[in-house]
Order: structure tokens, then C-alpha cells, then sequence
């Protein structure tokens, strides 16, 4: 198993790299979003697998993506890693804040308290003026430790960059997944009066499985703003984490791959529809949701693998 | 004082709103245990109903007898239940009975993606004005403070509301009915219950409240895609406050919302967006399942 | 008092008006095997649920290793060494058995749950392996939980309450929901596993048959109250017990 996901970590990274050579520029761009909103998407998975699903994943995406942008332009820190480790940081802190709440919450009422947190932050930052209000701010583009590319570079740079960070990420969620915690996870969706009978605290695993969700939505939210150039409220609006729910739903909890190839779907289904159908894309999308809820109720992870039998 | 009077004003005709558009979702919460996201789409709907019809109405010379045009409203919110209630329960909504919360959320979530871009295939992207029985009510006069006499008839027909659902609820037959099949819908079927029939028409009873809301709101503002987005939202925060699937907890949500909104609006207008869901969270920090929900241990 | 003695004192429970348990008081040497007798609503299961921290008494003390542990969440009971199973096995419906048993391993390991550690890592198969041939169940590792049958349920429900550093065992009805022929043949390898580990047993049961055979000692629960508490023999031809619980002479 070990080294089966170390191969198939390297793998992974080699052919989403090569499309830093390969993909035209509008596509490297695509995929980097994909990629950024992967991120978020992995976090909410993470929570699935515990029974519970964030509605209000925005918060952290918007946490972060603010946090780099105001850290930016008010020091004018450009350099990718250091951004990127400071919204962790802050969606850390966050999280820890908010997670032993959160945790005694299960169902409708975490999805709707979640969904609340969220809802503040986009309330508050549409009110605030001195940091751009609706309109939102901008930043610049970032450099990485001391290089400062332009054009072309500058995307390839940033779309490696994420490329790494989701493999990453990716590998220590896979770990984590089957590691004993990860079982104990599922164990909790489970039937929690089990596991608080064994001895071990539910709120303490759900807590866990937020603020990583938390950290990687952060890191997503630094990501997407650095791609974007911008940050506005929408981060946190309901709808945005609704479209992340969207992707980890069609992915399903059994595989983080599909996580990823399913936040890719999502961000070519809308710009092709922005192209084709402009009207009509948030039908395309419905319409695409129900099939993928009546068809493959465990997500695209379940045709690639099975819980059950080969798993060891 | 004044400041007081006007945020007790303000709030009442915002919590009437509110309580209009909530006590649907909250119905059927408690019947079909669906979260119907696309609650919020029926209230646009509703509201784009009753634009079209109210407009046709005068088209046809109704200035003769402008106060038609409130039946229009009415009749408008019928016809969206009568039309989409069937085809929401009976073509999607049923296949999921039992199923996950969570999961029915999502199901309706999509229908409310669908229904956004059907709203705009209808009735285009481009405003829609009605603002005659907005002002056929004349103004009303509170000591310093003036009102549209149209936001006090909003107050009224929540009280009506509220009554009739609450009435029908538990002085009437199919009240009985109904809460039989919200307390154990698999018993009320071995009794003899048509549960099948319960579940549409509290579904049908939800969107034509929803689309109420929708009416009644379409004079008072011009009416627009996306309009259904930020209703369920303060809809939802209205129903989880005060108890999933109890109409009595919706109407103190409804007050509790309204009231503090308007009082962010007068004092602190800064947090006029996010007041709504900070009383939220403060009142599931205290009572997990909201004010009013039946909690059950569980047995083991 | 030695370290593993189990005692009540003055337990005191009601819901609403009805009165779940009353002036209960009773002591339970380290190492007994004790039965609580009564019909249904008698008392037994409360008892249970208040010694675990389901249910969290009025009034009165539950003494276990030198401490109070009314008020303490069940999974610091259960650390504290005080286990059960329940009348419905709960069980992870979506794992196998290996894996509910897994589960409880991860809980109970030395270093507590690893972030990283593979949960099917071979010394925890290895154990959790152990522990289902222990209990005579090891042949179902493989199979999800709803395909299994009541008394492998049962069995699987106990022995995952055996994962840990187990002192004392409540085992709520552990034969209800088990084909008949199947009871005493469960009861057995249950008594066996339990005994050989030096745990203290105390079960509820209908079945008197099994409460002679098993139990050095007997509760007899009568509305909310202990009415007997003695050896079995003796309980059962208790005219009280005759007349409250089990209804004809013995």
C-alpha cells in the first residue's frame, strides 16, 4: 500500500505537470481553478466520510484568499509560499475556533450552521468598505521565493505550483483516509454510540476532520485568488460552497483522484456552457446533479474503487 | 423612544414577511423531512406570477376596479402550487422519501439550479415593475413615522396565515390527518392514512405559501433573477431558530429575526447582512436542535 | 476496598413520574459473575445505562477505582475499564467484521488512533483476528454486518468490548435476538472468554434457565427497585421474586 501510493502520488504528479507544457493558456488556467477548488472539495470529502457535509466550505475558501490579499497588499508580501502558509495558518486558527462547535452538530444542523459561518463572513466583508465592500479587492501577481515571472511563466509557475500542492495534499489525505483515525471516521458515520463506547471521542474526530477542511479550504481560497488576480465576498456566498458540495457529492468519499477529476468536470461543464449556453448553466448544472445523485449515489470514486473485498 | 417604536415597526412588517415565506418550508419539513432549498425558487416564481398576471389585469382595463389586482396576487400563487407542486412531489420529490437529510437537500438544491435558469427562459433577465397595489392602500401615520398602509396588509396576512395553518393543523380533520403522518407516517399508513396524498398536498400547501411570499413581495420591489438566493437563506435561519417542522417556531424565529434585523438596520447598519444567521447560531449554541423541536432520546 | 469492586449506592433515578430506579445499592466483588433479573421497565437496562454514563443518575454514588464516576461520559467510563454490549448489537453496518473490529483496536492501542498508521496494518489484523477466533467468529471477518446472523452479531458486539483493558463487563441481554438453540452454545463461549480474562460480568436476562446456569449471583428488579439480591436458588424461590418477575415457582 505504501508504495503503491508513492508511485501512484509521482504519477499523478508527472502527468498533471506536463500540462504546464501542453495546455493552452485558457486551459492552464482552467485546471488551476479546478485544481484550487480540488482542494476545498478534498476538505469536504474528508468530512463525508465522517457523515456530515459542510455547506459553508466558502468561509475558509474566503478566509483564505482575503488573508493573502490583504497580507499582500498591506506588506507587500508577493511570495507564493509565504501566503499560501499564512492562510493555512489563520484557516488553522479558525478552525480551531470553530470546530469543537461545529462538532456537536450533525446533519441538517451542521450543514445549516456551517452554512451560517459562512453567510457572516460574506455579510461582513460585503459591508466593508475599507476593504473593497461587494467590488472586493485586488492582488498582484505572486513570485516564488524571489522569482518574479511574467506571461506565460507566470501561469505555468503558479498552475506546477498547485499541481504539487494537490498531490501533495492529495497523498496525505489517501494516508490519512486509511490510516486507524480515518477508520474511526467512518466508524462514526457510522454509529457513533459505538465508537463513544469504545472510548473514544466522537466531537474530538469530527473536530479533526474540520480543521483539516478548513486549512485546505484556506489553501484552495489563496490559490484561486492568486489565479483570479481578485477576491470579492461571492468567496463566501452560499452558492460557491454549494458548488464545491456539488463536486464532493459527484466525486463521492471512496477516492481523492475523483475528487480531483470531478472539480476538473465542474469548471469545464461551466465554461462550456458559458460559451454555448450562457442562460442556461445553472440548469446544465441541476440537471447534472440529479443524474449524478440517481446514478452514482457514491460518486465517481465508487466506479474506480470498491470499499469492500480488494482493499488492503 | 421613537427609535424603539420604528424598530418595532420595522420589525413586525420584516418578521410578517418572513414568517410568510418561512412557514412553508417549515411544513413541509415536517411532513416529507425534506429541506426544500427550492422553496426559495417557488417565491420567485410566485413573485414573477404575479408581476405577469397583476400587469395583465391592468392591460385589461382593471384601473376600473384597481383592488382585483390583490386577487390577481392571490390567484397567481395558486396557479404556481397547482402547477409545480405536482410536478416537484409526484415527479422528483417522492423517489426520495427516507432517504439522507443531507442528501434531499442536494436533491432540491439541483431542482433550485433548474428552476433559476427556467425562471430566466421565461421571463427573461429583464426587471418586472407592479408597484399599483403597493400603493392602493394609501399611507399610514404612527405618530412622527409614515408607512405604506401595503406593509401593514403584509402584517395582516401573516396573522391569517398562521392562524389558518395552525387551525386546519389541530382543530380540523385532515389536521389530525397530518400530524398523524408527521408523528409516524408508517403507522398512519397501516391505519388507512392515503399518505401518499398527505405528502402532496402539504407539499402544494408549502409552495402555494411560498409563492405567497413571492406575490405579495413582487409590488414592493422590482423583480428580478436571483431573487429566490438570499430568501431561502433567511428562511432557512427562520425555521432551523425556531424548530424544524414546528409553525409555532417559525413565527418566534420570524419575530426574533425580524426584530434584531431591524434593529442592525436603525443601529448598526454594518451588520445588517449577518445579524440574521449570528441569532441563528447563537440559538443553536443553546439549543442544538432550535427553539421549538421535539428532541428524543435515543434508546439502546 | 479492592480496585476492581463495583459499588452502588443509593441510586436514585425517575422520568417524569415514573421511577426508574430507587434506593439502588449494591456491591459487586472484582471477578463475580452477576444477572439482573425483572420484566420489562423493572429497572435493569437503567441500571446498566447509569453504571456506563448513558444515563445520569439523580442522586447517589457509583464507586469504581477509587472514584465517583457519575457525571463521567461514557467513553471515560469505558477507559476506565467498564465495558458492555447492548440489547441491539451496535455495530458499523458499512464495515466488515474485521474492520468493527479494527475499530476497536485503533481505540484501544497503546499510542492511541494514528493519524498515519494503516488501520489494516498487520500487527492490528493480527490481534483483531485473535480476538474474533476467541470469541469463535473469525470465519465472518470478511462479510458486511446485515448479512450476519443475531447470535453472530451478539457475539461480535462483545467482543469488540473486549478490545480493551476490560475490568468489568455489562452485557445487556446478550442472548435476546439469538435462535433458541443458539443461546446456550453463545453463553458459553461468552462465560469462557470473559472468565479466562478475569472480568467481571453482569448481565441482563429473561431467560432464567441461563441465569441459574450462569450467574453466582442474582438482582431481582421490581419497579425501579432491587427486591433480591442473592444466590441464584435462593432468588428464585423468593415468593416475591415468584410473584414480580418471574411468575410462577422456579
Amino acid at each position: 500500500m505504501g508504495s503503491n501510493l508513492i508511485v501512484s502520488a509521482i504519477v499523478a504528479l508527472v502527468v498533471l505537470a506536463a500540462g504546464a507544457v501542453i495546455l493552452p493558456d485558457w486551459a492552464m488556467f482552467l485546471f488551476a481553478m479546478a485544481l484550487a477548488k480540488g482542494l476545498v472539495c478534498l476538505g469536504i470529502v474528508g468530512m463525508m466520510r465522517g457523515g456530515v457535509v459542510s455547506f459553508g466550505q466558502g468561509l475558509y475558501y474566503c478566509l483564505g484568499a482575503y488573508t493573502a490579499t490583504l497580507v499582500a497588499n498591506t506588506f507587500g508580501v508577493s511570495d507564493i509560499f509565504l501566503l499560501t502558509l499564512l492562510s493555512a495558518a489563520v484557516c488553522l486558527l479558525v478552525g480551531l475556533a470553530f470546530g469543537p462547535l461545529l462538532s456537536n452538530y450533525r446533519g441538517i444542523f451542521f450543514a445549516m450552521l456551517s452554512l451560517a459561518l459562512s453567510m457572516v463572513l460574506y455579510g461582513s466583508l460585503s459591508k466593508m468598505s475599507f476593504i473593497g465592500g461587494t467590488d472586493g479587492l485586488n492582488i498582484a501577481a505572486p513570485t516564488f521565493l524571489g522569482w518574479a515571472p511574467e506571461g506565460r511563466p507566470l501561469q505555468a509557475a503558479l498552475y506546477i505550483y498547485v499541481v504539487t500542492i494537490v498531490v501533495i495534499a492529495g497523498t496525505l489525505m489517501r494516508l490519512y483516509f486509511d490510516s486507524e483515525r480515518g477508520l474511526l471516521t467512518l466508524a462514526t458515520r457510522d454509529n457513533e454510540l459505538r465508537v463513544e463506547y469504545l472510548g473514544a471521542s466522537v466531537r474530538n474526530i469530527m473536530t479533526y476532520n474540520y480543521v483539516f477542511g478548513a486549512v485546505l479550504g484556506g489553501i484552495g481560497g489563496t490559490i484561486a485568488a492568486l489565479a483570479l488576480g481578485h477576491v470579492d465576498p461571492e468567496f463566501a456566498f452560499w452558492t460557491t460552497s454549494g458548488e464545491f458540495v456539488f463536486v464532493a457529492i459527484l466525486a463521492g468519499y471512496l477516492s481523492v483522484p475523483a475528487v480531483i477529476v470531478a472539480a476538473i468536470i465542474l469548471e469545464l461543464v461551466r465554461s462550456f456552457s458559458n460559451l454555448y449556453f450562457p442562460n442556461t448553466w445553472q440548469l446544465a448544472l441541476g440537471i447534472f446533479l440529479l443524474a449524478v445523485i440517481i446514478a452514482l449515489p457514491n460518486g465517481l470514486g465508487s466506479l474506480v474503487r470498491r470499499r469492500k473485498g480488494n482493499e488492503t | 423612544m421613537d427609535l424603539a417604536a420604528t424598530i418595532l415597526v420595522d420589525g413586525l412588517i420584516y418578521a410578517g414577511w418572513l414568517f410568510i415565506v418561512s412557514v412553508g418550508l417549515t411544513l413541509v419539513f415536517g411532513v416529507l423531512n425534506i429541506l426544500n432549498i427550492a422553496h426559495g425558487s417557488l417565491y420567485a416564481i410566485g413573485a414573477y406570477a404575479s408581476a405577469s398576471l397583476v400587469g395583465a389585469y391592468f392591460a385589461a382595463g382593471g384601473e376600473a376596479f384597481p383592488y382585483g389586482s390583490y386577487a390577481a396576487l392571490i390567484l397567481a400563487a395558486v396557479l404556481v402550487a397547482l402547477v409545480l407542486g405536482p410536478l416537484l412531489e409526484r415527479g422528483l420529490l417522492r423517489f426520495f422519501y427516507g432517504r439522507d437529510e443531507v442528501l434531499n437537500v442536494l436533491v432540491t438544491y439541483a431542482v433550485f439550479l433548474i428552476l433559476e435558469d427556467v425562471m430566466k427562459l421565461i421571463w427573461g433577465v429583464n426587471p418586472y415593475f407592479v408597484y399599483e397595489p403597493y400603493t392602493l392602500l394609501g399611507d399610514v401615520e404612527i405618530g412622527p413615522l409614515f408607512y405604506v398602509g401595503y406593509d401593514f396588509a403584509v402584517i395582516a396576512a401573516a396573522i391569517i396565515v398562521g392562524l389558518v395553518v395552525w387551525l386546519t393543523l389541530n382543530h380540523t380533520q385532515i389536521g389530525k390527518v397530518v400530524l398523524a403522518v408527521i408523528h409516524d407516517s408508517e403507522m398512519s399508513q397501516t391505519m388507512g392514512v392515503n399518505v401518499q396524498r398527505v405528502y402532496l398536498g402539504a407539499f402544494m400547501a408549502g409552495a402555494f405559501l411560498a409563492a405567497l411570499g413571492g406575490a405579495m413581495t413582487a409590488p414592493m420591489i422590482s423583480v428580478t433573477p436571483g431573487l429566490g438566493v438570499n430568501v431561502i437563506i433567511v428562511a432557512f435561519a427562520v425555521v432551523i431558530i425556531g424548530g424544524l417542522g414546528s409553525v409555532p417556531g417559525a413565527a418566534i424565529g420570524a419575530l426574533m429575526v425580524g426584530i434584531s434585523r431591524a434593529a442592525s438596520v436603525h443601529m448598526l447598519p454594518e451588520a445588517e447582512l449577518f445579524i440574521i444567521y449570528f441569532v441563528m447560531a447563537i440559538v443553536l449554541l443553546f439549543r442544538p436542535e432550535g427553539l421549538f423541536a421535539k428532541t428524543q432520546a435515543r434508546k439502546i | 476496598m479492592s480496585k476492581g469492586v463495583l459499588e452502588v449506592l443509593d441510586v436514585q433515578k425517575s422520568f417524569g413520574a415514573v421511577t426508574a430506579a430507587k434506593d439502588i445499592s449494591v456491591t459487586v466483588p472484582e471477578g463475580a459473575v452477576y444477572s439482573l433479573i425483572g420484566t420489562n421497565g423493572a429497572g435493569k437496562t437503567t441500571f446498566v445505562n447509569m453504571v456506563t454514563g448513558y444515563i445520569k443518575p439523580d442522586a447517589g454514588t457509583i464507586n469504581f477505582a477509587g472514584r465517583n464516576i457519575i457525571g463521567m461520559a461514557p467513553r471515560q467510563i469505558t477507559r476506565m475499564g467498564i465495558h458492555r454490549s447492548f440489547q441491539i448489537a451496535q455495530l458499523c453496518n458499512e464495515l466488515t467484521v474485521e474492520e468493527n473490529m479494527l475499530v476497536a483496536d485503533a481505540i484501544h492501542g497503546a499510542k492511541g488512533p494514528s493519524f498515519l498508521q494503516n488501520a489494516h496494518n498487520q500487527d492490528a489484523r493480527a490481534r483483531a483476528i485473535a480476538t474474533l477466533e476467541r470469541f469463535n467468529i473469525a470465519e465472518h471477518r470478511n462479510r458486511l454486518i446485515p448479512e450476519l446472523s443475531g447470535g453472530v452479531k451478539k457475539l461480535l458486539d462483545i467482543a469488540m468490548a473486549m478490545a480493551g483493558d476490560t475490568q468489568i463487563m455489562l452485557l445487556d441481554e446478550p442472548t435476546s435476538g439469538v435462535a433458541s438453540d443458539e443461546k446456550f452454545p453463545i453463553m458459553d463461549l461468552v462465560m469462557e472468554a470473559l472468565k479466562s480474562a478475569g472480568v467481571t460480568v453482569i448481565f441482563v436476562e429473561h431467560d432464567m434457565d441461563i441465569v441459574t446456569r450462569y450467574s453466582e449471583r442474582v438482582l431481582a428488579f421490581y419497579d425501579g427497585r432491587i427486591i433480591a439480591d442473592d444466590a441464584p436458588d435462593e432468588v428464585l424461590s423468593d415468593p416475591e421474586v415468584q410473584r414480580y418477575v418471574t411468575g410462577a415457582p422456579a
